[in-house]
């Protein structure tokens, strides 16, 4: 099985155009392998195969006029979050079982547009509320370099499909690193764009305020592709700004010189496991050669970020989630009365991180306890914020680790739910701050574990960050490893 | 002997925005479609869903804050209000929590004919619920309200009586209406209020105990519960109870407030800054040029009537009531070039006709131009009253030319002096007992005389000019 | 935001109308204090005239032109209804 459908969207491009493979082959080839390695994994919760091959026909013939946009026949996969025309949009949870979308997601009908297939819909932690994707109601998903550890979360079927080849490329979406950390689980390439760069409208919001789609690839190159498609003004999203879209993948071009690249030291502390420091560190030290020079920077208030990243999120959250009550859409349970009849179909359909965290967020709003924990946590924003932007007078991107350890082993840290919350330390930062991330592979543990590397880049750097991590890329060859789970053959 | 009481009276007032759209969303702001119909995604609540605000909803809220004199904030956000009920699509509504687009302003109202200045304290926009529908066992809910947009109208406790709720509320109905901010229309729910009241021994600085009486709909409604809810909170306190701070319902047929039995006791809103919309930040230049474009308002046209026109000042109130009828009477009064027979068509004629049919004047087929066609007409003595009385009974029932409907029916006024005196010599030929009493000093016997010519005539013989024949025929009154 | 404020679990939950089990109850709040003892550090901290973020970008002014545009189908409007009749979505008994 050596096609490009296990290689990179820019491969599978280049064949398309070339004619040395058609889209029925690209979608035939995706569907044989998720029929053979998914049930490992559980990345998919759902594949409408004849609906992808149909697309898949359709593209072919769009090319065959000599039509067809930027990714025509491009086969993408979807997380369960985002609302796609006619298919169930679960959230993997069980409280949106039954419902269908009436409607496309904006970044979705940006992808069909310029004719990219969609291909299956990917879990994720239910309401994207995870770090492990051990939140599901379609169950954990496994992570393809070793099965007994997670993905990482919450788009972690979207990383384990691109990592596993069962996905060309697949969509995520990050409130707190749900991107970056399981790209960096996986050995995938993650990136969640400045808030405001890409549409939200048709994302079931988790919080609102620190939402993004993004892409999850094997390359950067991939990633900045699927960007492109996706990215810029939206009328039905008052957030999405109206800035100029270049073409990412034209900006790639692997020249470092002049660069500053800020290493944050608040991101290199005690608690950081050795092999990812190591890792890390030996990624700055390859950048230094790329020509870029490496300073130091602080950002003094990350200790504070997590403290604020749960109050904000989890507020938003509490609001987001009322409207599951069973009324318009989804599952319901007899009740007495409404408020009877909500109670108990939250009750029974909501899973236990989404409750907790609905609670956490309804008492941090609620009377006589909104100024200490949300006003607060929005003027402590406010600081971290101003960090940045005062980091980004000193460097153009800043280098750090996505996640203080590698992926664990499912069950680990299920128990203890700060536990869960501290793994985010370094990502939820940028949701924060509104600004740019990036996460590309940078090594492996000993026992053959992926490691990721983060780059941060100011609002709207997007470019900056996706040619560093592209020359990182080019340059060294994480990128190409294959883990013990991999549906494809050799790269073409 | 017992204690006086007063009465402190709060009104918050919705009102849904005349726009053609919904507040988020592109589905129609209409009334009385089938259920479910004007609808989509966005004002069901869907995942995924975001609002935009309409810019036509921002404008007309801030217009009604121009006519009440508020004061408009610059910076204005939205926030989320969370509770859990069928009508509200995301279980939290859209409103202004600190940052309401207007603050302070008044509303004047008169009651007995004694003024009085009702404070205003914030008017903010929201979006409407839904429509609960009640079955025997079940309800049902139909979102083709939801997503209006409603804005709401704060008063101070400013109210002592429910003639002055009434007088309050028709007063804000008058300058919504005048300013096209909304229709007002209360069989649709256009305008729906609830009711904070109070009482307090007179000798008490402090305010009472209130309760509030949710989802009024009618003005006769606010009144008669109102009425219902002093006398109840005054007859609990003189026998020594106790006010408890509740939500009430008006049950109008019992013609009762009645405590809701609702479980949700506890209000905890949970008020938090809507992250899916940008804060309004409104600039001078927008503000004046809104402002620059809004109508006179009813009390300054009343004044200006009584002024310009020499209207009575009751009349001139009558006629500024509603603005369709004082744009129509100003349109007659300049095309005819005579206010007073303007006023007098409209207080009269026009008024009822309009109350006989339960009509508005701008379905009537009689328009402003023919009215003032027809003044002139009169004035001209083309044709006399009972004539021009016909001719306006046909143009309300038709509408077209007053001088064309002159012609047809024949109504053109005789003033032809052989003609008139044929008819002079008819009526004392036949009348020689009238003559005599004339004559013998009866003033009535020569209005007698003269409705005999007029008879004769058919009614179209020149009033005045009969008179002087019939004078100058009879000579002098004995 | 001192230590006395205990989260009371149950109250919160009936105001995120949530109907859980007293062992559920249990759980979150011993889970949930826990992590209230870290959300806490943010008292630490001098925010004395630091304005609030709530955008993470500061645009005012997003407004959509007041022009009707299609709804949505009604048959598909209630094809997700989880109970209907008579086009209208039912629920249990409200009380007023």
């Amino acid at each position: 099985m050596a096609t490009p459908a296990f290689s990179s969207i820019s491969t599978a491009r280049a064949a398309l155009q070339q004619g040395t493979c058609s889209s029925v082959d690209l979608v035939s080839d995706l569907l044989a392998a998720i029929e053979s390695k998914n049930s490992a994994l559980n990345a998919y919760v759902s594949v409408d195969r004849e609906a992808a091959l149909a697309q898949a026909r359709a593209a072919d013939k769009t090319r065959a006029r000599g039509e067809g946009g930027t990714l025509c026949g491009i086969p993408i996969g979807v997380k369960d979050v985002l609302n796609v025309t006619g298919q169930p949009c679960q959230c993997a949870s069980d409280i949106l079982k039954g419902y269908r979308s009436p409607y496309d997601a904006t970044a979705v009908a940006r992808l069909r547009n310029q004719g990219a297939i969609l291909l299956g819909r990917l879990n994720m932690d239910e309401f994207a509320m995870g770090s492990s994707n051990e939140n599901s109601a379609f169950g954990a998903v496994r992570n393809p370099w070793d099965t007994d550890h997670v993905p990482g979360g919450s788009s972690g079927g979207s990383a384990a499909a691109v990592a596993a080849g069962i996905a060309l490329a697949a969509l995520g979406t990050d409130t707190g690193g749900s991107i970056r950390q399981p790209a960096s689980f996986c050995g995938c390439v993650g990136l969640k764009p400045t808030y405001g760069r890409i549409s939200r409208f048709g994302l079931t919001a988790f919080a609102s305020s620190l939402d993004q789609i993004g892409p999850i690839t094997r390359t950067v190159a991939d990633a900045a592709a699927l960007l492109t498609a996706m990215s810029g003004h939206d009328p039905m999203d008052s957030t999405s700004l109206d800035q100029p879209v270049p073409d990412y993948e034209a900006g790639l071009t692997g020249d470092l010189t002049g660069l500053k690249l800020g290493l944050p030291r608040e991101y290199f502390l005690d608690g950081i496991d050795s092999e990812v420091d190591a890792a890390v560190r030996s990624a700055v030290a390859h950048c230094e050669k790329l020509g870029a020079e490496v300073v130091d920077i602080s950002l003094p208030h990350t200790k504070y970020a997590i403290a604020t990243y749960y109050i904000i999120a989890t507020a938003e959250a509490s609001a987001n989630l009322a409207r599951f009550d069973g009324v318009r859409y989804g599952a319901r349970e007899a009740g007495q009365d409404p408020l009877d009849m909500y109670g108990r179909t939250r009750a029974a359909h909501f899973g236990p991180e989404v409750k907790r965290r609905i609670i956490l967020g309804t008492y941090v709003l609620s009377s006589g306890y909104y100024d200490a924990y949300y006003l607060r946590a929005q003027k402590v924003r406010t600081l971290i914020r101003n960090d940045f932007e005062q980091a980004f007078t000193q460097c153009d991107a800043l280098l750090t680790p996505v996640s203080p350890t590698p992926a664990y082993r499912l069950g680990e840290r299920t128990a203890d739910p700060i536990q869960m919350y501290l793994g985010d330390i370094f990502t939820v930062t940028a949701n924060l701050a509104g600004i740019c991330g990036l996460s590309v592979p940078c090594g492996f543990t000993q026992a053959g574990l992926p490691v990721g590397l983060q780059l941060l880049g100011p609002a709207f750097g997007e470019e900056t960050i996706l040619k560093v991590g592209h020359a990182y890329e080019q340059s060294t060859d994480w990128h190409q490893r294959r883990p013990g789970v991999w549906a494809g053959g050799a790269d073409v | 002997m017992s204690e006086e009481y007063k009465v402190s009276i709060g009104l918050e007032t919705h009102v849904q925005l005349k726009t053609r759209s919904k507040i988020w969303c592109g589905c129609a702001n209409v009334f009385g479609s089938e259920p479910n119909v004007d609808v989509c995604p966005i004002c069901l609540g869907y995942p995924g869903t975001m609002p935009v605000l309409n810019r036509e909803a921002v404008k007309l809220t801030v217009l009604s804050g121009l006519m009440l004199g508020c004061e408009i904030n610059r910076y204005s956000k939205f926030d989320r209000k969370s509770y859990f009920y069928p009508d509200m699509p995301k279980n939290y509504q859209i409103s202004q929590y600190d940052k309401p687009l207007c603050l302070g302003g008044s509303v004047e109202i008169e009651v007995n004919g004694k003024k009085k200045t009702i404070r205003i304290h914030r008017i903010h926009l929201e979006e409407d619920v839904a429509k609960n529908n009640h079955f025997d066992g079940a309800s049902g809910v139909d979102f083709n309200r939801a997503g209006t947009p409603l804005m709401e109208i704060v008063s101070e406790p400013d109210l002592e009586s429910a003639d002055e709720a009434f007088a309050y509320l028709q007063a804000l109905k008058q300058i919504l209406v005048y300013g096209g901010v909304s229709d007002c229309n209360l069989e649709q729910g256009n305008m729906r209020c609830d009711i904070n009241c109070s009482v307090r021994p007179e000798s008490q600085e402090q305010l009472g105990t209130k309760t509030e009486i949710k989802n009024m709909n009618t003005f006769k409604g606010v009144h008669r519960s109102l009425t219902y809810e002093i006398k109840r909170q005054i007859d609990e306190l003189r026998k020594g109870g106790k006010i408890y701070q509740e939500t009430r319902r008006w049950d109008d047929e019992q013609g009762v407030t009645k405590a809701m039995r609702s479980k949700e006791y506890a209000h905890d809103y949970r008020y938090f800054p809507e992250p899916d919309l940008m804060p309004v930040v409104l600039e001078e230049a927008e503000i004046e040029a809104w402002q620059a474009s809004l109508p006179e308002l009813p009390a300054t046209r009343r004044q200006r009537f009584i002024s310009e026109y020499s209207l009575p000042e009751y009349d001139a109130g009558v006629l500024v009531a509603e603005k369709a009828i004082a744009d129509y009477f100003e349109q007659v009064a300049e095309l005819s070039g005579n206010a007073k027979a303007a006023s007098n068509w409209m207080m009269t004629e026009m008024m009822r006709v309009l109350s006989d049919r339960d009509a508005e004047i701008v379905d009537l087929p009689i328009t402003p131009a023919a009215l003032g066609a027809l003044i002139k007409l009169v004035d001209d003595k083309v044709v006399n009253m009972p004539g021009a009385k016909t001719v306006f009974a046909e143009l309300v029932e038709q509408g077209g030319d007053p001088q064309a409907i002159v012609d047809a029916k024949g109504l053109a006024q005789v003033s032809d002096t052989a003609a008139l005196d044929a008819w002079v010599e008819e009526a004392i030929a036949a009348n020689p007992k009238s003559v005599a009493d004339y004559q013998g000093g009866k003033q009535a016997a020569l209005q007698f005389l003269m409705g005999q010519v007029m008879k004769a005539s058919r009614g179209k013989a020149n009033p005045p000019m009969v008179l002087d024949a019939l004078r100058e025929r009879l000579g002098a009154a004995g | 935001m001192t230590q006395t404020d205990a989260i009371d679990v149950k109250y919160v939950a009936h105001l995120a109308r949530m109907q859980l089990s007293d062992e559920e109850i249990a759980t979150f709040q011993s889970q949930l204090e826990h992590v209230l003892v870290h959300v806490r550090e943010l008292s630490e901290l001098d925010v004395e005239g630091v304005e609030p973020t709530a955008h993470a970008v500061p645009v005012h002014n997003v407004f959509r032109e007041d022009a009707v545009r299609p709804s949505l189908d009604h048959d598909r409007v209630m094809a997700n209804a989880p109970q209907a009749r008579q086009g209208l979505f039912m629920v249990p008994q409200i009380i007023e």
